[in-house]
C-alpha cells in the first residue's frame, strides 16, 4: 500500500484554516457539538488537526498503536474521557472524528482533480487513518463509561446499606431497592458486624423501601434473620405493605418464628418494650 | 492429649473454646461435657465460641450435637458470642442450629441461663 504523499500534506497544511472552519460546521451541523462550549471545540479540532499533520509530517505509518502516534492517542483519550463525563453517547464521540472526514475529501478531490488514480489512492490512505482513530476513540470512550458505570454500582451498593442506631441497644436497616444474593451478603455483613461492634440485642430490618418480595427475596431474609440469632440477637421485620403481606401469603411463604411488624414504629415500640423500656409523655 | 477445658461455676458449666477447632478435639468435648454434667449434675452449658473465627460443616453440626446432648441430661444450654463470618457460614451451610438458645456475649448469656433455670 502507498504511503500518503507529500502533496496530499501539503495540502493539508496550507488549507488547515478553511478544514477547521468546515470541520467545524459539520459538526455543528450534525449535532455532535450539542452541550459543547463552542470555544472547547474549536480548540479541540485545531489542536487535532495540528497534530494529525505533526504526526504525518514524521512519516508516521497507517498503525495508530505506533509509538509516533502517542500524542495524539492521549489527546484522543482525553477527549473521549471527557465526554463520557458530559454524559455524551458513543455516536457523537465518533462523530467528532468522522465529520474531518467530508471536508477533507472535499479538498483532496480538489488538489488531485487531474489524478483520479492518486485521488482514490490518497483517499484510502486517509480514510483508513481516520477509521483506526475513531475506532480508538470509540474503545476509550467505552472504557470510561464502563468505568463511571462502575463506580456508581459501587457507590449504590454502599449508599443503600446504611445501619442505623436507634437506642441503646437497638438497631434499624432501611432496605432499599431490589434484594439480590450480592446485596444480601453487603447488607448481612455490615448489620452482623455492627451488632458485635455496638453489643446490640435487637435489629429491625425495615423493607418499606423493597419494591417486591418473591421467594428468593423472602429466602435471603431468612437468611439475615437466621444469622443475626445465631449472633445471640433478636431480628424484627418491619416495614411490610399490605401488597407486600398478600404476595406473601400467596407464595405461601414460610416466615415462622420471624416476628413482623406493619412499620417502623410498631417496631421500635416491641423493641423498646422487650428492652424494658417505655416511652410517656412529659407533663 | 489436647482438652478444651470445662470450668464449673455454681450449677453452671463454662466453655470456652479458644483454640481452632479439629475434630478429634470436637469429640474429645463432646465425651467430655457429657460426663461432666452427669457427674456435676449442672443446672446449665454456656458455650462461648467468640474466640472461634472458622467453622465447617462437622464443627458447626458438632456445636448443635452439644447443645442437644445438655438438653437431653436437662441442663439449659446457651451458645455465646458467634463471630459476623462464623454466623454467615453457617447459614449458608444450611445449618440453622433450632432449638439452640443463642447470646451476644457472655454477660447476657450467663443472665439468660438464670432465668431459664429460675423458670423450671
Amino acid at each position: 500500500m502507498a504511503a500518503l504523499q507529500t502533496s496530499t500534506l501539503d495540502a493539508m497544511k496550507t488549507n488547515q484554516t478553511q478544514l477547521l472552519a468546515e470541520w467545524t460546521n459539520g459538526l455543528e451541523a450534525s449535532g455532535a457539538a450539542r452541550n459543547l462550549k463552542e470555544q472547547d471545540l474549536r480548540q479541540q479540532t485545531s489542536q487535532f488537526l495540528q497534530l494529525i499533520v505533526s504526526g504525518l509530517e514524521r512519516g508516521n505509518g497507517q498503525n495508530v498503536a505506533a509509538p509516533g502516534w502517542d500524542e495524539i492517542r492521549l489527546f484522543l483519550e482525553k477527549l473521549s474521557h471527557s465526554r463520557a463525563l458530559l454524559g455524551q453517547d458513543s455516536h457523537q464521540t465518533a462523530s467528532f472524528i468522522f465529520a474531518l472526514k467530508g471536508p477533507l475529501f472535499a479538498l483532496l478531490q480538489n488538489h488531485y482533480q487531474d489524478n483520479p488514480a492518486l485521488l482514490a489512492e490518497q483517499l484510502w490512505e486517509v480514510s483508513e487513518l481516520l477509521d483506526a482513530l475513531g475506532m480508538h476513540t470509540i474503545r476509550t470512550f467505552q472504557k470510561s463509561r464502563e468505568a463511571v458505570i462502575k463506580r456508581q454500582q459501587e457507590e449504590l451498593l454502599e449508599l443503600s446499606t446504611p445501619v442505623v442506631k436507634l437506642w441503646d441497644g437497638v438497631l434499624a436497616l432501611p432496605m432499599i431497592g431490589t434484594l439480590d444474593s450480592q446485596r444480601t451478603q453487603v447488607v448481612m455483613e455490615s448489620l452482623l458486624q455492627r451488632i458485635v461492634d455496638t453489643g446490640s440485642e435487637i435489629a429491625i430490618i425495615d423493607i418499606t423501601g423493597v419494591p417486591t418480595v418473591d421467594t428468593l427475596v423472602a429466602q435471603h431474609l431468612l437468611k439475615t434473620v437466621t444469622a443475626i440469632r445465631l449472633m445471640g440477637a433478636d431480628c424484627i421485620i418491619s416495614g411490610v405493605r399490605p401488597q407486600i403481606a398478600q404476595t406473601i401469603v400467596h407464595l405461601g411463604l414460610d416466615l415462622q418464628g420471624v416476628v413482623t411488624k406493619a412499620n417502623l414504629a410498631d417496631a421500635l415500640k416491641l423493641a423498646l418494650t422487650r428492652l424494658g423500656l417505655t416511652v410517656s409523655k412529659a407533663d | 492429649m489436647e482438652r478444651i477445658p470445662i470450668l464449673q461455676m455454681g450449677d453452671f458449666l463454662l466453655v470456652t473454646i479458644q483454640v481452632d477447632m479439629h475434630d478429634q478435639l470436637a469429640l474429645t468435648l463432646q465425651d467430655d461435657l457429657s460426663e461432666r454434667i452427669c457427674k456435676t449434675s449442672a443446672r446449665g452449658v454456656l458455650i462461648d465460641i467468640s474466640a472461634m473465627d472458622m467453622v465447617d460443616s462437622f464443627i458447626g453440626r458438632m456445636i448443635g450435637t452439644l447443645s442437644g446432648l445438655s438438653k437431653i441430661m436437662d441442663a439449659q444450654t446457651v451458645l455465646v458470642g458467634m463471630q459476623p463470618a462464623v454466623a454467615i457460614t453457617l447459614v449458608e451451610l444450611g445449618l440453622t442450629l433450632p432449638g439452640v438458645s443463642t447470646a451476644l456475649n457472655v454477660e447476657s448469656g450467663m443472665k439468660l441461663l438464670q432465668e431459664r433455670v429460675r423458670e423450671q
